[in-house]
């Protein structure tokens, strides 16, 4: 959900872009130099994921799969979704610079919230277990994006508001599906690779 | 001068140029302003080699829900009538906020994709840290830009198996599970390609420090681009503050 340049009101570009920054230090001192290949390889692999599109009724949506990014990198999720945004407004032209703090914020954050509330619960999980908080992690990131997306452009203007509603109720079955997705993936996850829920992310 | 300049400027002076003029851009009310901005982007756009049709496409592309509230903005802003039909009231005011809105996302990405989306990844990341931009997350983005390709190209790999075993997307669990699975499969895979490459990169004794290939040099025609764009920003801000259009 990429917020554009010229709408959001300078105080929530200030505090995205405050914010995104300490979120930014933070992940990168999480982040030593041999996390850096794994990083980096993630966060290429969340790229690809937004071009992968599944259908929506008559329509498609593409992936976010934020709520998984929290799962296997914690507080490293926000520079890796940081750098995917920003390729994709330098190279796409999807969102904007003055945006980029906000909308890193939105996506980001949710991230970390998934990691701290829903990884403890996955950690050693059966498969089974797996699917369902992994369904869990995925729905709640998703909710929380785009009650963040909802709240950037609420307290930007009265004009956003109706905006904002319809923001809010016409994701929900993107929480559905982003919920059944992340569950089979970390279903999957748990089967193949178990390790990567182990310990410390 | 060369009909594709723009990519013989330094890197370092693109990339503050399109930052502030992104910043300039946000702060101007005027719809004018905004129009004359639009076309200083589409100049330098020429400029940039870029294919200007993909790249118009590029900027116009926005996400549905913005489309949406640019839409729903003359009903949603109270104001002189515009047109009304029955309760249906739309506004002068709403349609020029829309108009304004529109105007600044797609100069401001215009402005992008010419002066830094036309350049090679590799430079991007050079150049961030030159600027100072901290040396790990510049390596976070090199080893992204360099894997993305890399793990579409594994993407469709899997995404041709799964068709040669008739897989068709639908709206059903087991599209959503068969999705799921093949985009865990797609982390899995990244992961250890990952571990194999940390390995590589451990055996040449890695330090941290990747050497940078380019020297970068600002020389004369970078100075003289900086100062003319530096100077028709703060024109647009000048007429702007003193009202000097309206």
């Amino acid at each position: 959900m990429h917020i554009v340049d010229g709408a959001l009101s300078t105080q929530v570009l200030v505090v995205g872009a405050a914010v995104s920054c300490l979120g930014l230090a933070l992940g990168l001192r999480r982040m030593p130099l041999d996390k850096i290949p794994v990083t980096g390889m993630l966060a290429a692999t969340f790229f690809v994921a937004s071009l992968i599109h599944v259908p929506l009724g008559p329509s498609s949506l593409h992936l976010i799969m934020n709520g998984v990014a929290g799962l296997l990198l914690g507080w490293a999720a926000v520079p890796a979704l940081f750098i995917g945004l920003l390729l994709q407004a330098v190279f796409f032209g999807y969102g904007g610079i003055t945006v980029l703090g906000i909308n890193t914020v939105n996506v980001a954050l949710p991230a970390v919230a998934v990691f701290y509330l829903v990884r403890p619960f996955i950690i050693g999980a059966r498969a089974s277990q797996g699917l369902f908080w992994g369904a869990v992690g995925g729905g709640l990131a998703v909710a929380l994006t785009t009650l963040m997306v909802a709240a950037s452009l609420w307290v930007s203007g009265d004009e956003f508001i109706p905006t904002a509603k319809l923001v809010l109720i016409s994701h929900i079955p993107v929480v559905i599906i982003e919920a059944l997705l992340s569950g089979a993936t970390v279903y999957l996850v748990c089967k193949v690779k178990p390790e990567l829920f182990m310990g410390r992310g | 001068m060369d009909m594709v300049w723009v990519p013989n400027r330094d890197p370092r002076a693109r990339i503050v140029l399109a930052l502030s003029f992104s910043l300039v851009v946000v702060s101007l009310q005027v719809v004018p302003l905004l129009l004359l901005a639009s076309a200083m982007a589409l100049l330098v756009m020429l400029g940039s080699g870029l294919v200007w049709r993909q790249t118009l496409k590029r900027m116009l592309a926005m996400d549905g829900f913005i489309l949406l509230m640019l839409v729903m903005l003359p009903f949603t802003i109270p104001g002189d009538t515009w047109w009304q039909v029955g309760s249906l009231h739309a506004s002068w005011q709403g349609l020029w906020r829309a108009i304004e809105i529109a105007l600044k996302a797609n100069a401001v990405i215009l402005m992008l994709l010419a002066l830094v989306g036309s350049m090679e990844s590799v430079t991007l990341g050079q150049a961030l840290g030159k600027l100072k931009v901290p040396m790990a997350l510049v390596h976070l983005l090199l080893f992204t830009v360099r894997y993305i390709d890399v793990l579409k190209e594994e993407y469709q790999r899997l995404r041709q198996a799964m068709k040669a075993r008739a897989f068709e997307p639908a709206n059903n669990w087991h599209t959503y599970r068969s999705v799921g699975y093949l985009f865990g499969m797609l982390l899995v895979r990244a992961i250890e390609r990952s571990e194999r490459v940390l390995e590589a990169m451990k055996c040449r004794g890695f330090t941290g420090q990747l050497p940078m290939l380019v020297q970068l040099r600002m020389g004369l025609l970078d100075w003289l681009f900086m100062v003319v764009m530096l100077l028709l920003m703060s024109s647009l801000l000048y007429l702007e503050i003193f009202h000097v259009l309206v």
